[in-house]
């Protein structure tokens, strides 16, 4: 079979589409005014700052002026958690309910929080990677300030029940913040619908440039300083727009969120072949809810071989693809993710996650599903691993 | 993570992968849970390493250094194969990610363990010769 490049690992990051790129290129060298200044060559990229802005809320139900311009879903979710949890300690509220498998984003400023007095709750997402809303429910306390759960996770594409824990939260007059990264443009938001007081939101995820982002944040809650020096989105982040990556970040977000279901089904098929294919090899399994998922997230575990080894070979295939969390990497220590879900040490050492998009192909998925096995039987055959696991079986 | 060309080039074609039948000492080190575990066969004829195998799980630095470590004592005398530290085979792979040193300490363990193995098989005590063979250190 002839070596193919394939990108399966649109979860760590995508391509700029071509729309985007046109959308954003008159804004570099010809409309490149300051939004701040007074002449039309600044009025021009303050009405291409707020179209966006009005695309953007559009896109996810709410209001322009619910939406901040960030750089990335980091700081959308250290913002978030930093700044209600700053306002409602003053009152006495120092108690936040997370999961234990959200992003580091998430875990590590609720670590920070911890060191400044906050209490946290870690729920558990059980085996299936999903978190129970009854757990959110007992979880709440008099003194609980927020509760961030994630929308989807990152490594194992699982969807979580945001819509009931949102409304036990309103129920409770407790802040819901969900990070959405990996699923805005994936599954269909509507924010004031679904009851969801905050979301955090990447633009490199869904085919925009990386370095830009956005935070949606209901009417009514206020928001701390994050940064000092200016006017610019309504005095809480100062800093001169970056008007081209916001531009290209509102078209990438009008795009992703047209024909969303068609989009998603078509996505869905293909990702199903692959977890249908990799599965028929011995001693592998699906990490997460084989029905709640993204539509182009697949995470199997398989047996007897490391991760990183099968990236390698993967990659000298012509095959992009990541084991756990992109950001995991270059630590040794195997996937919170997957730890989370109960997967023994040496079984998450051996994950594998692919993640499709709309462009992939059928001749893709054949290729990926021709070269995960030889690959996974070269690995085994040299893994003294495997070796044990066979004879354990045989006897 | 940035590995060397002869690193990449090992993993890829790993040398003497497999193992022997009739070894003459076989040694294990590492452990599933820390995700590396390499074995290696040693057949040995009047003193020299005529033959060496090995098999590994483990990331592309564990493989690299199983392969560079088997290439570096075959057809040696067991004298050199126990002056073999890992920093040569860090050396002779060009450079190793700094959180991968391991791997490489790993390897050198792997070697003395066979030759433990060996000394053991032969009724001859191998701790004054061989030396006590540590645990990996990032497990602990």
């Amino acid at each position: 079979m002839e070596k193919r490049f394939i990108y399966a690992d649109n979860a760590a990051t995508t391509r700029v589409s071509e729309p985007v790129l046109q959308a954003m290129m008159p804004y570099f060298t010809e409309q490149y005014g300051n939004a701040s200044s007074i002449y039309e060559l600044g009025r021009s990229a303050k009405k291409a700052l707020e179209t966006a802005r009005e695309t953007v809320a559009k896109s996810i139900g709410a209001e322009p002026s619910e939406i901040f311009f960030t750089s990335c879903g980091s700081e959308s979710d250290n913002w978030a958690i930093r700044s209600v949890c700053e306002r409602l300690a003053a009152k006495g509220k120092k108690h936040i309910i997370t999961s234990v498998f959200e992003h580091h984003a998430i875990l590590h400023t609720c670590q920070a929080m911890e060191k400044n007095g906050f209490e946290v709750t870690y729920l558990p997402v059980y085996e299936n990677g999903i978190v129970k809303p009854e757990d959110v429910k007992n979880a709440i306390r008099e003194d609980t300030a927020i509760v961030t759960i994630m929308y989807a996770n990152n490594e194992i594409g699982t969807i979580q029940p945001v819509e009931e824990i949102a409304a036990i939260c309103r129920e409770k007059g407790v802040i819901f913040h969900t990070d959405a990264v990996q699923a805005v443009g994936h599954v269909k938001i509507d924010v004031h619908a679904q009851g969801i007081d905050m979301l955090s939101i990447s633009g490199h995820k869904i085919h925009a440039q990386k370095g830009v982002g956005a935070l949606y944040v209901r009417k009514g809650i206020p928001m701390t300083n994050l940064i000092y020096g200016g006017a610019q989105e309504r005095n809480r982040r100062a800093g001169t727009e970056n008007i081209p990556a916001i531009v290209g970040f509102a078209k990438a977000m009008e795009l992703a969120n047209t024909d969303i279901e068609e989009r998603g089904r078509k996505t869905a098929v293909l990702r199903d072949r692959l977890i249908d294919g990799i599965l028929k090899l011995p001693r592998t399994r699906l990490n997460g809810d084989r029905e709640k998922r993204l539509p182009g997230t697949v995470n199997i575990s398989i047996e007897g071989v490391e991760g990183e080894s099968l990236l390698l070979m993967l990659d000298m295939n012509g095959i992009c693809a990541s084991s756990g969390s992109a950001c995991t990497s270059g630590s040794l220590d195997p996937s919170h993710v997957l730890l989370a879900l109960g997967l023994k040490h040496e079984v998450a050492h051996g994950s594998l996650r692919l993640s499709i998009n709309e462009d992939t192909t059928d001749e893709d998925v054949d290729y990926i599903l021709e070269v995960v096995p030889k690959v996974v039987n070269r690995l085994r055959d040299m893994s003294p691993l495997w070796e044990r696991i066979c004879k354990e079986e045989s006897v | 993570m940035l590995y060397s060309e002869k690193v990449l080039d090992h993993f890829s074609n790993p040398r003497n992968v497999g193992e022997i039948e009739d070894a003459d000492g076989i040694g294990e080190v590492g452990n599933a849970k820390c995700g590396d575990i390499m074995k290696m066969y040693l057949k040995i004829d009047n003193g020299v390493i005529s033959d060496v195998k090995f098999k590994t799980f483990g990331c592309g630095a564990a493989v690299a250094t199983s392969s560079m470590a088997t290439e570096l004592i075959k057809g040696k005398p067991i004298e050199d194969a126990l002056k073999l530290t890992n920093k040569a085979v860090v050396e002779a792979l060009d450079g190793l990610p700094a959180v991968k040193l391991h791997c490489s300490v790993l390897a050198e363990q792997a070697i003395k363990s066979a030759l433990s193995d060996y000394y053991t098989r032969q009724g001859i005590d191998p701790l004054p010769i061989v030396g006590e063979i540590g645990e990996c250190e990032h497990c602990h």
